[in-house]
């Protein structure tokens, strides 16, 4: 005991004011975006992708199913576009971070251990914004789609938190399976899922068994509520934020716990 | 109050495993404020390892693990260390300064800019990119970055890989600067040169144990054995049937001889062969009593297996 006490109490230098903690919070995502920012290659076929995909099937294809239709499309692949910089930007990174021993000389370093994560969430939401943003102008210049400002508003709203749950489950993949190995994982994970929640096509479309499972996917409840941020759904949102922020936290959970463990 | 004597960092009959292989079987390690321990060793005896328990990246199965008397994965244990691992791959797009920033805003009370990059020789890198820097280069940035937070201890896993005879060189001042302000340093390294250079104390590591621990004079006198060179006309053949001769290697003109009573080989060879030149007699240096002992341990290991099977 006594040992424990005098090798720690000479430990002044390990105090880390308030301040100070903050700062390293801000430094990590600052360095994430200008990383980011400084190499367009990763960042930008994430967020074009999804655009490219809306500009085909929700603009060129759609036009002649009427105003609804193209509000119902601008939200679905809305939710679609968002999903991408949550489970690509979030897991690949982290997957190839591991990979190439960053996150092992982070994990050595006395970083905040929040600060990574943070930095890469804010990475993700501002991708997340970036989308939601250039298919609202396809969809006002092209789709002619008419939305009052608050809809617009709601509708990045969503998209800015709604890439979290997909943050989290990227994250999960991204401690599971290292290096090059992630990106057609999260593929295998993103395209069924979207087609599942009806995202491509709305789900009355869908054969019953899949309407019965949707409820199941966190792209579901996002799609409900981008919706109803479009106005095309009446009802009760709070049961699908809570689903999120359940099925956010569970993965945060589980793979912090897997970083913590295993690197 | 005074404990000069508690261990910064600490393993004791650490064991971890990766299923069927055991990589550590048990080791302890205790470095001291201020020393600079070089820890030894072929690949696979479980350095890595070691230090990986003592960063907090891995947990022990068994055995007790310390970093100033805390579990290593308490960030305020961390806080005191600073880290240059093998191969980190840093982000590519940053530049060094901002790297420096970084990594000092994770300290308490990091060193400033300018003075990391003058102890580390970067002050001309700052504001490149960190993918442009040659491999040399590289290292002394992330020299740089270990040594940023104003560290008690340090842990430098092969520091001077890929670096130059100068840089090396320019790395080892630095090493001692810092060894001179008080940090402690615990370093692993495959030239035992560095070892020499640096190390107050050596540790050397085969399968996951630590076989021998001591000063470097006192790892070099585990082995007795000297080595003798010299121009002579006498055949190998005839040296190698003088009793107290070893070993006996021809190298064109020149005769090796390794011996562990020198003394009487040199005035042999004085009696015997007149015209004899150039006589050089060593002391085994650090790479032979390293091979020795690693090579005991394997083949202790080896009788282990045979008895066990």
């Amino acid at each position: 005991m006594e040992t424990i006490m005098s090798v720690t109490e000479l430990a002044t230098t390990s105090i880390m004011p308030r301040s100070r903690i903050i700062g390293a919070y801000l430094e990590e995502a600052r360095s994430e975006c200008l990383r980011y920012m400084r190499a367009p290659g990763f960042m930008l076929p994430i967020m074009l992708f999804p655009a490219m995909f809306y500009l085909l099937f929700g603009v060129l294809m759609a036009k002649s199913n009427g105003v609804d239709a193209a509000r119902y499309l601008l939200a679905s692949y809305g939710v679609f576009g968002v999903m991408s910089p949550g489970l690509f930007g979030f897991g690949v990174s982290l997957a190839l971070e591991r990979d190439g021993g960053l996150l092992t000389f982070k994990r050595a370093l006395p970083m905040p251990p929040g600060a990574y994560l943070l930095g890469k969430m804010l990475m993700a939401m501002a991708a997340a914004t970036v989308v939601i943003l250039l298919l609202l102008v396809m969809a006002l210049l092209l789709g002619h789609v008419t939305l009052s400002l608050t809809q617009a508003g709601a509708l990045l709203l969503t998209g800015m938190l709604g890439v979290l749950p997909f943050c989290a489950l990227g994250m999960f993949v991204g401690t599971l399976i290292k290096g090059q190995g992630a990106p057609g994982m999260l593929q295998l994970i993103y395209l069924p899922m979207s087609f599942m929640s009806g995202l491509w096509f709305p789900l009355p479309m869908l054969p019953k068994f899949l309407q019965q499972i949707a409820p199941v996917w966190p792209s579901y409840h996002l799609d409900q509520l981008a919706l109803a941020a479009v106005g095309m759904r009446q009802g009760t949102l709070l049961p699908h934020v809570l689903t999120l922020f359940g099925f956010t936290v569970v993965f945060l959970l589980l793979a912090a716990r897997r970083l913590r463990r295993y690197g | 109050m005074t404990h000069a004597h508690d261990p910064i960092a600490r393993l004791d009959g650490a064991v971890k495993r990766y299923g069927p292989l055991t990589a550590l079987d048990g080791a302890d390690l205790r470095l001291q404020r201020g020393e600079l321990l070089a820890l030894l060793g072929p690949n696979g005896a479980g350095k890595t390892t070691a230090i990986g328990l003592l960063l907090g990246l891995i947990r022990a199965d068994a055995g007790t693990v310390e970093l100033f008397g805390q579990d290593p994965q308490q960030i305020e244990a961390r806080r005191r260390i600073g880290v240059m691992l093998q191969n980190a791959e840093l982000p590519a797009t940053l530049r060094v300064g901002e790297l420096l920033r970084l990594t000092a805003s994770y300290y308490p009370a990091p060193r400033s800019l300018a003075d990391t990059a003058e102890l580390a020789g970067i002050g001309d890198l700052l504001k490149r990119p960190y993918a442009k820097l040659s491999g040399g280069q590289q290292r002394r940035v992330q020299f740089a970055l270990a040594l940023c937070g104003r560290p008690e201890l340090l842990f430098l896993d092969e520091p001077t890989v890929g670096m130059d005879i100068e840089a090396r060189q320019k790395l080892w001042v630095a090493i001692r600067q810092l060894l001179g302000e008080g940090c402690a340093v615990l370093l692993t390294t495959h030239y035992l040169e560095e070892a020499e250079a640096l190390a107050d104390r050596v540790c050397v590591m085969a399968h996951g144990r630590m076989i021998h621990e001591g000063t470097v004079d006192e790892l070099r006198a585990r082995v007795a054995m000297k080595r003798i060179r010299c121009l002579s006309i006498l055949p190998a053949d005839t040296v190698r049937g003088w009793p107290e001769v070893s070993e006996v290697r021809r190298d064109g003109e020149r005769l090796h001889i390794g011996t562990a009573e020198a003394e009487v080989v040199v005035r042999r060879l004085l009696d015997t062969d007149r015209h004899l030149r150039e006589l050089e007699v060593h002391r085994a240096g650090l790479a032979e009593a390293f091979t020795e002992l690693t090579r005991d341990a394997d083949e202790a290991s080896d009788t282990n297996q045979r008895e066990a099977a």
